[in-house]
């Protein structure tokens, strides 16, 4: 069976590029469009690993990744951040609301591929 | 995380998200714009400037990663400004409400540009960077745009003593130290040691606790920043230090530390790509056509050796011919599976479809569902590239013209919710995809008159099947108004021409009032034809078989003159423009006369011709081969292939020869 992951991004494009890589790595991927649709679909299943944007509308990365770990499923899940290189400080608030990591935008497939392959070994 | 400047676009291509990203983007901006308007500048709305930030945001995120460099650019100092307007160290005047408006525009002709359409106007936009630039100067924001990376010319080091002391709460992050060591392996050999002091008794100690540090000597030409990387999401959450290694040799000598293997820590060590995984590699498309180039020079190979094999004496030479067919199979088997790495599921090409649909939907004020089905049927990656626009163009023509609105649709009794399908399927040698709609379907008195209006032959008297086919016909269009979704009308018969110029066929179905149906039938792959080898004077020349209708042998009344060089076959009712091949390519020898000949009866975008040759020779796979790239383009001719004796044969383009056969009649 393979791995699922959710991604939560409200930029379709960046949803769609996301999904789409990781499917063609063998992964399934759950796409929410927002912070509350990804919290609603990680409590309706538990993903192997989260991927989240920073900046949303209906509660943002910083929020979701805070609540994530309030789950009991996902206490020891992996969440990374989407972050741009601007966003320095959000890295360190992300870090400190529980995020595992980050990928830095503007990311190719490859990197994103090389990143999830890390993290889920 | 390594940041390239610019966005590798290796493996996967990403232009396949470019429409996706334009469309979102043109919300965005729509969005910017409406949220600008509303602004009050004395009195800021919070929730508006971050709508407005977060647009920018996205646009600026997706322009640099699909690689529109002068979007992010732009984007990147309206976000800054933005960011410093939402975050309070910027105050809002009132001319900059006018200010991001006109850099709205810029955008707008900025995206235009990426999306190919015209040019964006540089003085325009190099004013407003300008302006930008100069806004935020008054309030010096955090050097953003320039990669901050200090990358360290560190020397080559003959490795690194790493000491790492993880929080006894790293998992509570959902990092794992195992990670860490996994990730150092690939940066070359590690020697692990575990620190198991700090472990206490198994009663006292938290199962989510980490109890555990490491010294990892690092034995390879990496540099600090790469070790660096490896931790920095744990940053905080450990104690670190990274010290090179002595210069002296690595002492064999030294206290063996226990080796905890990471995984993948056989690897070859120095490798640098750490990124190829068990499961896949990704290679160029150009490798592969060229083993399929080199597989299909085998196969001429073997079929030349299986020829002269042929005549030699089946008992003498038992070992040898039992040699020749088990090559004859393992050449076969080598060439499918050849032909196989090409291959790629349709879903490449339906996967935009949900997006697409849905957001048209919207746009149509209809309801659809989007039923896909046989996405995982694979073709070839060439076909994939190139059926991706007919088929987008079928969809869209399905969502504007074939489906009703939801009034409509009740007022006929049916459910309010349209249908449209999308289905793949494997049928012989050929994928048949299928476009469906439960709409309107195809009113066959409409396309008549319109026919008709707009100067196209067509009566009364044509079969439901012919009169579907008027909507191929050039500048037809079934929608009496021009929409922004379907556009002028002049996709249908680009449609029809793209597919057949795949080689593939379209059938129209339609049932007035329970909507219609599009079937593409195509090769599976470019690379191989099957043809029909016929013979002219001494050539051999090869017509796909897909488009043969019949062969015949004519008796000499069914052959009319009309005048010194046109010549037309009567075939049962039908008169069939004749065309002696050798005559199209100036090939002596050949026979002249039809009723001494044979002709073959060829169809493609609904017209027929009867070409003359001498002789049926057979049937076979051809591998084709580009007279393009060897030679030159030759009109009626697609490509060329080796026979099995070393012979080139030529192969025909039966579209193109039909269109010169109705040129010379017309002539």
């Amino acid at each position: 069976m393979s791995e699922r992951i959710l991604t939560v991004d409200d930029s379709a494009s960046m949803r769609q590029m996301v999904a789409f890589t990781l499917q063609s790595s063998g992964y399934e991927v759950v796409e929410a469009e927002d912070g509350l649709a990804g919290l609603a679909a990680a409590q309706r299943e538990k993903f192997r690993l989260v991927l989240c944007d920073v900046n949303m509308p209906n509660m943002d990365g910083i929020a979701l990744v805070k609540a994530l770990r309030q789950l009991p499923d996902y206490r020891y899940t992996p969440l990374l951040m989407l972050t741009t290189e601007s966003g320095q400080d959000r890295k360190l608030e992300g870090k400190q609301a529980g995020a595992t990591g980050w990928l830095v935008k503007p990311f190719n497939p490859e990197q994103l591929i090389a990143t999830i392959q890390r993290v889920l070994g | 995380m390594n940041r390239p400047q610019q966005p590798a676009m290796a493996g996967i291509d990403l232009s396949r998200f470019h429409q996706t990203f334009f469309d979102e983007s043109a919300e965005g901006l729509d969005l910017m714009e409406a949220a600008l308007l509303r602004l009050d500048p004395a009195i800021p709305d919070g929730e508006a400037i971050n709508a407005i930030f977060r647009a920018a945001h996205s646009i600026k995120g997706g322009a640099a990663t699909f690689g529109f460099s002068e979007l992010a650019g732009f984007t990147h100092l309206l976000e800054t400004l933005l960011d410093g307007v939402r975050s309070g160290a910027q105050a809002l005047h009132g001319n900059d409400i006018d200010l991001l408006l006109r850099a709205v525009d810029a955008l707008r002709g900025l995206l235009a540009a990426a999306r190919g359409d015209g040019k964006a106007d540089t003085s325009t936009v190099n004013a407003l960077l300008a302006a930008l630039q100069q806004r935020l100067q008054a309030a010096p924001t955090p050097g953003s745009g320039s990669t901050t990376s200090s990358r360290a010319p560190a020397a080559p080091q003959r490795g690194w003593r790493i000491a790492f002391q993880p929080s006894r709460e790293l998992f509570a992050s959902g990092n794992d130290p195992l990670r860490i060591l996994r990730e150092l392996s690939r940066l070359g050999d590690c020697e692990i040691g575990c620190d198991v002091q700090a472990l206490p008794t198994l009663a006292q100690a938290q199962a989510e606790h980490c109890y555990l540090a490491w010294r990892i000597d690092l034995i390879g030409d990496c540099e600090r920043t790469a070790i660096a990387e490896v931790f920095s999401w744990v940053e905080g959450e450990c104690e670190l230090s990274i010290e090179p290694l002595s210069q002296e040799p690595v002492n064999a000598a030294r206290v063996p530390l226990a080796v905890i293997d990471g995984g993948r820590a056989s690897e070859p060590a120095a490798s640098n790509d750490h990124r190829s995984d068990g499961g896949s590699i990704r290679i160029g498309t150009g490798k592969i056509d060229s083993l399929i180039n080199l597989v299909g020079e085998l196969v001429i190979t073997q079929a030349m050796l299986q020829q002269l094999a042929d005549a030699l004496d089946p008992v003498l030479n038992e070992k040898l011919l039992h040699g020749l067919s088990q090559l004859d199979r393992n050449t076969r088997e080598l060439q499918e599976a050849v032909m196989s790495v090409r291959m790629l599921p349709v879903d490449f090409v339906f996967s935009r479809f949900p997006r697409m649909v849905r957001d048209l939907a919207a746009k149509l004020g209809k309801q659809v569902r989007l039923v896909l089905s046989g996405e995982h049927t694979e073709l070839d990656k060439g076909v994939i590239e190139r059926i991706a626009d007919p088929l987008t163009h079928l969809v869209r023509n399905a969502l504007d013209h074939g489906l009703e609105t939801v009034e409509q649709r009740h007022a006929s009794g049916k459910d309010a919710t349209g249908t449209l399908r999308l289905s793949a399927a494997h049928q012989g040698g050929h994928i048949v995809i299928a476009v469906s709609d439960d709409g309107r379907g195809l009113d066959r008195a409409k396309l008549i008159a319109k026919a008709q209006e707009r100067g196209i032959a067509a009566s009364e008297q044509l079969s439901d099947g012919e009169a579907w086919q008027l909507i191929f016909a050039p500048g037809f269009s079934t929608a009496t108004e021009v929409t922004d979704v379907s556009g002028r009308g002049v996709g249908m018969d680009v449609v029809k021409k793209n597919i057949e110029g795949l080689g593939g066929a379209v059938e129209i179905s339609s049932q007035p009032g329970h909507g219609m149906s599009i079937t593409i039938r195509l090769p599976l792959t470019l690379a191989i034809l099957d043809g029909m080898s016929v013979r002219v004077g001494e050539e051999v020349m090869i017509v796909p078989l897909n488009c043969v209708v019949e062969s015949l042998q004519p008796q000499p009344e069914q052959i009319r003159s009309l005048s010194q060089q046109a010549q037309v076959v009567k075939v049962r009712s039908e008169f069939v423009p004749l065309l002696p091949l050798h005559q199209l390519f100036s090939i002596a020898a050949a026979e002249t006369r039809p009723e001494a000949g044979i002709l073959v009866l060829l169809e493609a975008g609904g017209r027929k011709v009867a070409v003359l040759v001498d002789e049926l020779v057979g049937q076979q796979q051809v591998v084709v081969k580009s007279l393009e790239h060897n030679y030159r383009r030759v009109p009626g001719i697609s490509g060329a292939t080796i026979l099995g004796d070393g012979r080139v044969a030529l192969i025909l383009d039966a579209p193109e020869i039909i269109r010169l056969s109705t040129q010379a009649q017309a002539a």
